[in-house]
Parts: C-alpha cells; sequence; structure tokens
C-alpha cells in the first residue's frame, strides 16, 4: 500500500456518507478542503483508476428488491471445490466463501421472489447431496456510515 | 399513463444510474440527468427521497477495504439472548470497524447463532482485538460467539450493496468458540 497524501486521505475518509446534493458536489468539497475543484476531481479520478475507491454513489439497503439469503453448508473437506462449482453454476449464487468452520462454504442467494430463493436453495441440495441451511435476514442493525480508515 | 407507473420506471432508471456511480466531472446530476432525459433538479430530488425512504443506506464515497490494506475480514456470529438481541444489536452495529450488522434465525442444534456482524481489519489478530473490544465494552463475557474468516473465494459478484473483497488465501485458523 502506498502512502496518501492528507487531501486523499480525506477524500477516502470524510466524504463516504452525506456527499453533497448541490448541483458542484465537488466544488463543495474543495471549499471544505480548502483546495480547487479540479484537484478534487483529480485526486478522486486516480485513487479510483488505483482501484482504492470503487465508486463515488450509492450504497442500497440490502433486499430492496427481491428474496435474499445467506446459505451455509456443511462440505467434506475433500469435496469442497467439486460443491462450490456446483454452487457457482447457479445464477443466483453472487458471493461464494470459504469459511473456517465445520459450515465452511458460505453463499448469497438472490432470487426474484421467496418461491424461487426457496426452489433454488432445494436444487443446489438435490445437485450437492448436502444440506443447505438457509439463514435469512431479520433484522438489520447496521447504520452505515462509511468505514473509517486508520492511517498509521 | 398512471403517474405513479411512470415515477417507479423514473426511479429504477436512476438507481441504476447512480448504483455505477457518479461521473467525475464538475456536474454529475446534470450529467446523469441528460442520461435520463429530465432535470438536473429531478435528479437531485430523486436521490433525496431514495435517502429519505433509506433505500439508500449511503451515499458518498465507497472505498475498497482490501486495496486499502483491510485484508481480513472476520463474520461475527452471536448467540444473543433474544431479550437483548434488540439492544445489542443497534449497539454492536453502530462500531466504525463493524460493517454489517444482522440478525438471522438460529438453527438448533447445528447453529445456535441469532446475529451476525461483519468485521474488516488489516489482518486477523487486528480483527480479534476489535472483537475483544466490543465484548469488553458491551459486557459480552457471557455470550458465546465464532470469528469466521473468509478463505478461498470461490465466486463474487457485483451485488450493488456488497461490501467484502476478493480472492485471497489465508491460513486456516480457528479462533474460539
Amino acid at each position: 500500500m502506498r502512502q496518501y497524501s492528507p487531501i486523499e486521505q480525506r477524500l477516502l475518509n470524510d466524504f463516504q456518507h452525506g456527499l453533497p446534493l448541490s448541483p458542484t458536489p465537488f466544488a463543495d468539497i474543495a471549499s471544505e478542503l480548502g483546495v480547487y475543484e479540479t484537484t478534487v476531481l483529480e485526486n478522486l479520478k486516480r485513487l479510483q483508476t488505483e482501484g482504492v475507491i470503487s465508486r463515488i454513489g450509492a450504497v442500497f439497503r440490502p433486499n430492496r428488491v427481491g428474496a435474499s439469503t445467506l446459505a451455509a453448508m456443511m462440505v467434506p473437506e475433500q469435496d469442497l471445490e467439486t460443491v462450490a462449482a456446483i454452487v457457482n453454476d447457479f445464477a443466483e449464487v453472487n458471493h461464494n466463501y470459504e469459511r473456517n468452520h465445520r459450515f465452511n462454504l458460505w453463499f448469497v442467494v438472490v432470487a426474484n421472489d421467496e418461491e424461487s430463493l426457496q426452489a433454488t436453495l432445494q436444487e443446489i441440495e438435490s445437485r450437492s447431496g448436502i444440506k443447505v441451511m438457509d439463514l435469512p435476514m431479520e433484522q438489520d442493525y447496521f447504520i452505515d456510515l462509511g468505514f473509517k480508515m486508520q492511517w498509521t | 399513463m398512471d403517474m405513479r407507473v411512470l415515477d417507479f420506471a423514473f426511479e429504477s432508471s436512476l438507481i441504476e444510474a447512480i448504483g455505477q456511480g457518479l461521473p467525475l466531472v464538475s456536474r454529475p446530476y446534470e450529467a446523469i440527468a441528460k442520461q435520463l432525459c429530465c432535470s438536473e433538479a429531478k435528479v437531485i430530488e430523486g436521490i433525496q427521497r431514495l435517502i429519505q425512504r433509506d433505500d439508500i443506506k449511503r451515499f458518498g464515497v465507497v472505498v475498497r477495504h482490501r486495496a486499502l490494506g483491510y485484508r481480513a475480514n472476520g463474520m461475527v456470529v452471536w448467540d444473543i439472548p433474544d431479550s437483548r438481541i434488540e439492544e445489542l444489536g443497534h449497539r454492536i452495529g453502530r462500531y466504525d470497524f463493524v460493517t454489517l450488522c444482522y440478525q438471522r434465525p438460529r438453527r438448533q442444534p447445528d447453529w445456535p447463532y441469532n446475529l451476525f456482524s461483519m468485521i474488516h481489519g488489516r489482518d486477523q489478530s487486528d480483527v480479534c482485538k476489535q472483537v475483544e473490544l466490543i465484548v469488553e465494552q458491551c459486557e459480552l463475557q457471557q455470550i458465546k460467539y465464532e470469528i469466521l474468516f473468509s478463505g478461498r473465494c470461490f465466486k463474487q459478484r457485483g451485488a450493488i450493496y456488497s461490501r467484502t473483497a476478493g480472492p485471497i488465501s489465508q491460513p486456516r485458523v480457528a479462533v474460539n468458540g
């Protein structure tokens, strides 16, 4: 990781939420930082090109549309890659991770409605021969204020 | 045509446009307005409405933790007494190093945990320290929990609310129970 300038640090840390909704948000940020608007835009473009910023925009509430769940499976170690590939075959699966637990395969399933979500889970079970644990979100307690960086 | 249908169509295209990120130009909302064939004011009002409705949880710079050196992500699962889930859910969800905090159903006997929180750190020991801090400050010494670190990533596709990151291979260390 390279060193970040004070301007970059503030751009990364201080504007993760509450981006100004005025016609000129980047000029507003610039005046807050005491720099030119072009400096803000150039820095943001560079950070985005480097992949440190994925975008400047909206993070949406999960489950805003359709139905989704977090699913987990207990897969024998030697079968993990095979079963992971079976799970990946489903277009409804959008994250699939190994985790260090007896439930060692974790993935997110998103479908248009609850019925097709359940059908997908059943299909994964029948193709893999392994039970799928279905853990839908019941309540969201997370207050998203962005992620505070520690620059030390 | 029904106004609600028009509003819905407009909102869908607005959501798609801002989900991909604002163009880095002096008047980004105007640029989006041109794309959607509407006024700049309508774009700004639309975003305000989505924020008020809590459809947008956060509007700003979206960073990639991993690119900034936060390489470990631990899913911490807690077995919280039902009577305290709301209080503790809100409390844990407010820590700035916690990036998700959801209540999910228990699946007894295999799975006793009902609260899931995601914690990002520079490495696994960093994550463990954050968890210890939560345990101490919220007095959770009697509460059973586990930290599940991610190993191989088999698939990661851009759900727009996704905040976790790409493939890694980490030593598989079992951490407490």
